[in-house]
């Protein structure tokens, strides 16, 4: 029983990295099915007078509430309902909000934000009103105005984040950070905020156990963690010990990566385009993959573009109901929702 | 299980020294703040003597302003008053022109309000109501970008980092009184003495400088004065605290208290010291815990560790005593005030 225990992980470790998985992005562009997902026009509207911005995060709770997190003048959290209607502000001039980049709900509907200017990482309860647990260390503004630093980085803390980029969590409540764009490295915590591990260092690398900018983080329900290496451009594979299990190289640029729930997980990421719209690279980036979480790619929808339903910088997406995809993306300062329509591969309503 | 019970309570038993017994506590934290107001770094928390309790906290963002002949700082830090059940009372001070990085606040015998921050060089007294009432400290009228490092400053042949002979600051920490009203400041973050003035303001004296020796300081963080007038420094970065006569005489050290970072001594006629071993914010797993000494320095017992849960610490920055049996903790690394009410 051992015997073949061993053998089938031995078979799914050989698979990640075996010729059926190595495509390279161009051809998983060119062969994935195109998938029926279908834009919910003007979904998402700001509150007369006022404005979104930069939309770093987007994330959903077990009500279907929806939650942006951007860059505004200051960097404010939005909370609206499952119809897209606008309901409150949340941590109005909170000293953890300084420069958004991620905000995901827990299994408990307590909301995380990760904030990149703060190197804070926040617990916010379900009402947003409590702040429930901080992680990291706003740098201290007694120490005056401090020059953009070059050249080496110090090494990494146990309980001090550089630049953190996104936070997930396990059956069990740990906590996973991928830290960030200083730091090369994802560490978990316990639920009550005690470090437990960490792969990677403050040194970037595109090696085993390496990151160069972890810039997005999921964990599956057995605890395993998908890590999208942006600079890398790959999805690694991780076990719930932060132990190197594989890489997914076939999807492009690598910039977010997000799990959905129900019986059957997808891992859905984002082949965003590059800022500032180079010649040809519209042509090559900005769909969304939805892959098996052994790699598989099953499709793929959506372009980039300036206009909606296009995608411009896809920086996060919600996919807690894999049939209803929320994008957020930076250069449009947008959200859009996505349902899946149906037909072929895409229809996951019908196989529940 | 009774075996098992019996291990666990003899390992727990070896892993404190014998002297520091645990403090039983329960605490809680009953400040409420308004919606859409947070703590942020607790640096400061004091109570009058009506049991309001004042908390100083960083908790916005300091600004420079762009596209101007000086860059200078400021916002970034409030000051809020709250009743003795916890209820939100009143922000204290909002736009001070002093108020960047909260570092201390504390409350005298006559019930003002004095505020210590770290940015901003001063140190601010403000009458029950919250008026200016006197000022210690100038802030500097602009900012250099990048700032260059403070290391403290001196007089030509004096110690380094024993400071200048005025009430200009180079980061100060904290503030006590002795009851003839004289004011003693900490002045610890860059600078490493602490600095004497009378009860209307007039400097006197300083002594300190930086070095691990007698009457040296590494960084003198926290500082409380006992009701013969002996004053009380931690000696943060030392693992101690020295004790010096009214004038800066140095008396003795206490050790064995960890590496204080705040000090609180009670009032009444059975004075007590309160220390904490503050973790530094980059670990929280080592320290983290208060002490509780007699004023010879016997430790009595000590209480919580670093962590986040409620009852554990991170990285305290204040500790008020005015009730020994209900302190307040303010903790620069988990942004909030607990209240221990010790068994």
């Amino acid at each position: 029983m051992k015997s073949i225990w061993i053998s089938a992980t031995a078979m799914v470790l050989l698979a990640g990295t075996g010729p059926a998985f190595s495509q390279s992005a161009a051809s998983a562009a060119a062969t994935a099915p195109e998938l029926d997902y279908r834009p919910v026009p003007g979904m998402f509207q700001a509150p007369p007078g006022d404005t979104l911005g930069e939309m770093q995060g987007v994330a959903t709770n077990s009500k279907g509430h929806v939650f942006a997190f951007f860059r505004g003048p200051r960097t404010r959290l939005w909370e609206f309902d499952q119809n897209g209607k606008f309901v409150k502000e949340i941590g109005k001039g909170y000293y953890g909000f300084q420069f958004a980049h991620s905000v995901r709900v827990d299994a408990h509907d307590n909301i995380w934000t990760v904030d990149e200017g703060t190197n804070v990482v926040t617990k916010f309860d379900p009402t947003g009103t409590k702040v429930l647990m901080v992680i990291g260390h706003r740098p201290d503004a007694a120490e005056g105005p401090v020059a953009t630093p070059h050249g080496p980085l110090p090494p990494d803390g146990k309980y001090t984040l550089c630049r953190p980029t996104d936070v997930a969590f396990d059956g069990e409540d740990n906590i996973f950070i991928s830290d960030g764009y200083c730091n090369n490295r994802v560490v978990k915590y316990d639920k009550n905020g005690r470090f437990l591990a960490e792969v990677g260092s403050e040194k970037k690398g595109s090696g085993v156990n390496q990151f160069n900018l972890p810039h997005g983080i999921q964990v599956d329900r057995q605890g395993n963690v998908y890590v999208a290496d942006r600079t890398n451009n790959r999805y690694v594979v991780l076990d719930n010990n932060l132990k190197w299990k594989t890489a997914y190289t076939n999807v492009g640029t690598a910039w977010s990566a997000c799990i959905s729930q129900g019986p059957h997980q997808y891992l859905f990421v984002s082949n965003s385009n590059p800022n500032g719209n180079g010649p040809g690279t519209w042509d090559r980036t900005g769909q969304i993959y939805k892959m098996e979480l052994d790699g598989t790619v099953i499709g793929k929808f959506g372009h980039a573009g300036k206009l909606a339903p296009g995608f411009q910088v896809v920086h996060m997406m919600d996919c807690r109901d894999p049939d209803r995809i929320i994008v957020g993306e930076i250069e449009s300062w947008r959200m859009q929702e996505f349902v899946n329509q149906g037909g072929a591969a895409g229809n996951n309503r019908g196989s529940k | 299980m009774k075996r098992l019970a019996t291990l666990l309570l003899s390992c727990a038993a070896l892993a404190l020294p014998a002297a520091a017994q645990e403090i039983a506590t329960t605490p809680s934290q009953p400040l409420q703040l308004p919606a859409d107001t947070f703590f942020g770094a607790a640096a400061g928390v004091a109570t009058n003597s009506r049991g309001d309790v004042f908390v100083y906290t960083r908790n916005g963002d300091p600004t420079i302003t762009l596209g101007g002949s000086r860059a200078f700082a400021h916002g970034g830090s409030s000051l809020y008053e709250f009743a003795p059940d916890g209820k939100f009372l009143r922000q204290i001070g909002k736009e001070n022109y002093g108020f960047l990085a909260a570092q201390a606040v504390r409350v005298d015998a006559h019930d003002n309000i004095w505020v210590v921050d770290a940015y901003s060089n001063m140190v601010i007294k403000m009458d029950p109501q919250g008026r200016i009432a006197m000022l210690l400290g100038r802030k500097p009228e602009a900012v250099n970008v990048p700032a260059a490092p403070d290391h403290g400053r001196a007089p030509p042949g004096a110690p380094p980092a024993s400071g200048m002979p005025s009430d200009l600051f180079e980061g100060p920490a904290d503030v006590a009184f002795d009851g003839a009203g004289n004011i003693f400041v900490a002045d610890g973050l860059h600078n490493a003495r602490v600095a004497k003035f009378n009860a209307q303001g007039v400097f006197m004296k300083s002594w300190g400088g930086r070095g691990a020796g007698e009457g040296q300081f590494a960084s003198p963080r926290s500082i409380a004065v006992d009701a013969t007038g002996n004053v009380y420094v931690a000696d943060r970065g030392n693992n101690r605290i020295q004790v010096f006569d009214n004038n800066g005489v140095f008396k003795k050290a206490i050790t064995g208290a960890g590496d204080p970072m705040a000090l609180c001594i009670s009032p009444g006629a059975h004075q007590y010291i309160y220390a904490s071993n503050s973790n530094p914010v980059d670990d929280l797993d080592h320290g983290g815990e208060i002490f509780k000494l007699e004023l010879d320095g016997t430790v009595v017992g000590r209480f919580g560790r670093a962590g986040k849960l409620p009852g554990e610490f991170g990285t305290v920055n204040a500790i008020d005593c005015r009730n020994p049996a209900a302190l307040y903790v303010a903790e620069m690394g988990n942004w909030r005030v607990q209240k221990i009410a010790l068994h």
